[in-house]
Formats: C-alpha cells, structure tokens, sequence
C-alpha cells in the first residue's frame, strides 16, 4: 500500500524522530545499531533448523523438546524475548501444525528471527483460521485430504514452533547436513522441511 | 477493543503474498524503527500488553498504510507523545526542516526491579479447568485491550494444553497490575467458528485466559 514517495517521507519522518530522540538523551544511535545487527546478524531461523536437526537424530532431545520446549531449545543456546515460554508441536502423517497471531504478529523470535512480511500482514493473519488448507495450497503445500489441519493462534505469550516431519531420503544425512533441509517456513508450518536434493529454497 | 487488528477470520484482504529469500528489513527506516521502539519501550517503563494496546488504537487507515513497522512507528510517535517526550508539532517541525532544538526530556519512570520470569507467575489456588474439559467463550469484548480475537466469542471447544498462570492482559495493559490468570490452548473445530462451510479436518488452537472461559454444561 505505500509506493516510493511514500517511503521517502516516511525515511524522512524516522530519520528526524531519531535525530530528536538523540538530542533529548533518550537513546543513542549506538544502542539501535547493536539491538538492529543481534536481529540482522545473529538470530534467525539456523537457530530453529539445529533444534529441529538435533530431535531428527536424537530421539532423546525430541522427547525432551515436546515435553518442555523451553528447556530443550535452552540446552542448544536458544532463549530470550518473544521465546520465554516455547511450546513445539510436532507434524506426523496424521497431523499438521501451523501458526499464526491473528491479534498482532507473535512469533517465536530466538529460534526463527524476525517473522517475515507475509506473517505479519492482513491476508495471512485473517484467512489462515478460517480456511488453512486453500492458504497453504496457495503457499505451495498440498495437504492430504484426511489429515488433520491444526492452526496454532499465539493470542499468550506462549510461543510455537513446529517440528516438521523428517523428510524421506535423508535417513544416512549427518545432523548439521540435515539443518540445511529445515526451514523457516517448515518450522511456522506453511512448507515441508526439505528433501535431499532439492535445488530450490522451499 | 473491536478494532483493526483483530483480523482472524475476516474477508477480503486478498491472496498471500509470501515474497522469496526476503531481507529481514526492506529499507533503513525499517530497520531504525524496530530498534528506536525496543529501545524506547524500556526507557518509558511501558510493558508489553500496553505496547500492543498502543497499537490497537491506531485508527484503521494508519493501522494499514505502511504494514508491520509503519505500525510501529506510529505507536511509537503516538507513545513518545503520551509520555511528553514529543511535544505537539516537534517531529513534524522537524520533518519541515525547523532548527528549534529538542525539548527536554520529562521525568521518566525509575527502570522496574527484574522479575523472576517475563510473565508466569505462580497461583496458589489450581487451574479451574483440566486438558479434555469443555467449555465456551464468554461473550467479552471490553473497549480496552483483550486477547480474546472476535471469532472465537461464545464459541465452544475442549482444553487441549492447560499452562501455567500469566500476566493478564486485559488487566495489564490498563495500568491495573498483573492479575495472573491461567491460560489453556482450546481447541475449537473451524465449522464451530466459522459455520458449517467451514473445513471439518481443520481446528484451532487458541490460547485462552481463564476468564474468558466457563464450562459447557449443555455438552
């Protein structure tokens, strides 16, 4: 909805609240420097791809992960704002997980980063509660016509991530070879995880 | 509040647009605004459940007009100038070039002590509720802030997950403390929120605080 002349006024408008914010002493420029690049840089979704990779090898962490996600994605490093309280559901042959914040855009933010625009927008977060199956279809996932769709809709501070099924082929895959096929969209339930092989980026 | 957010279940927005290998920010402003709003929401001593309820009151065309961090930084402006750190007319005079220098800043509330966690809190009595349970949405749609989206009122569905007691937001955002509430994922069939069109393989799992819930004795 915002074409360029929209976004030079707004650069503009941004540029002079922090330039006032500066002069009053209320921030520095330094500190949003340092909060911008932990989200840039750092945090993102390689960090749930090494949670989900370490559940694929180690049936012992995956227990671990249903019971207290929490607990389990602490163990690997992962932890902070917007993940305080991790609840992970795991996709099976009969079930599939999906999330949404129809209220605002609540997303798990130390395991998958900064939620892309398409989470955060109005056809997403309206149409996903009411008709999951067409969003997904439109998304690139056909689901099975029995399975059962379940749409997770983070209206507390509790956090989800979804463990998607491990993908046929990769059974002789090392753990880190398998981070490469778990992504962002996998771990919020829109894709599948990928198969050995797949040139594209799911 | 029934406002914009609230946009479960609604029409008309049209298809998704998922755009591929997208930046985390699209453009500088982005990018300042995430970090300016982190940054000020601590110095202004504001909490979580009144950040969003900031946003909630963006009238519908501001809500809408520059997507998820245009959001931001109106809630943000709106905030700054709640908390007298933005006097009338200072950022558009500045926007328009003016050379005044910034008023000061007003006293600001002490930095709150650490809390054991974020926002569980322990209750001593137990959870009303227990994971197979029925129960129904009550009818609650307060002028202030809730979480209790429209489509899922006075609608029934069963307890799925039952967690610990949080901060109440309902509560919280308006200044009245923390009121912990324990909070259950419910699950409610989609033919039961959005009518018998809706898909019967399809369900939702929305977490609810407990005053939103009663049980469903007609189950």
């Amino acid at each position: 909805m915002s074409d360029a002349r929209d976004d030079a006024a707004i650069a503009l408008r941004v540029e002079a609240l922090e330039a006032l914010l500066t002069e009053k002493g209320l921030l520095d420029p330094a500190q949003v420097d340092a909060v911008v690049r932990r989200y840039e840089e750092e945090v993102g979704p390689l960090n749930g791809a090494r949670v989900v990779a370490r559940a694929w090898v180690d049936p012992d962490y995956r227990r671990r992960l249903l019971e207290d996600g929490t607990a389990a994605i602490a163990e690997l490093g992962f932890g902070g704002p917007q993940g305080e309280y991790m609840v992970v559901v795991e996709n099976t042959p009969e079930v599939h997980n999906v999330v949404v914040c129809t209220l605002c855009s609540c997303y798990p933010w130390p395991v998958l980063g900064l939620p892309p625009t398409w989470y955060k927008s109005p056809p997403y977060r309206s149409r996903v509660v009411r008709e999951p199956r067409a969003v997904l279809r439109e998304m690139g996932l056909e689901l099975a016509p029995g399975l059962e769709v379940r749409v997770w809709d983070s209206s507390s501070e509790v956090r989800y991530l979804v463990l998607p099924e491990r993908p046929p082929g990769s059974e002789g895959l090392s753990e880190e070879a398998l981070r490469a096929l778990v992504t962002r969209d996998a771990m919020i339930g829109v894709a599948r995880a990928k198969s050995p092989g797949d040139a594209g980026d799911g | 509040m029934n406002g914009i957010h609230d946009l479960g279940g609604m029409h008309g927005f049209g298809r998704v647009d998922a755009e591929r290998d997208e930046p985390v920010f699209h453009a500088r402003w982005e990018r300042r605004t995430f970090g300016m709003r982190l940054i000020a929401g601590q110095r202004l001593g504001g909490n979580i459940d009144e950040g969003r309820h900031w946003i909630e009151r963006l009238d519908p065309i501001r809500y809408l007009a520059h997507g998820y961090y245009g959001r931001w930084l109106a809630s943000l402006e709106d905030r700054l100038t709640g908390a007298g750190v933005l006097h009338a007319g200072e950022l558009d005079g500045r926007v328009a070039g003016a050379k005044r220098p910034a008023a000061p800043l007003p006293a600001l509330p002490a930095p709150r002590p650490p809390a054991p966690h974020g926002f569980v809190r322990a209750l001593e009595r137990p959870p009303v509720f227990g994971v197979g349970d029925r129960v129904r949405t009550t009818n609650h749609q307060p002028a202030g802030h809730t979480r209790l989206p429209a489509y899922a009122r006075t609608r029934r569905g069963v307890v799925a997950r039952v967690y610990p007691a949080c901060i109440y937001p309902d509560v919280h955002a308006h200044g009245g403390g923390e009121d912990p509430q324990y909070v259950y994922a419910v699950r409610f069939a989609c033919r039961e929120l959005f009518g018998p069109t809706a898909d019967s393989t399809a369900f939702v799992h929305l977490d609810c605080f407990e005053p939103y819930l009663e049980a469903d004795d007609d189950a």
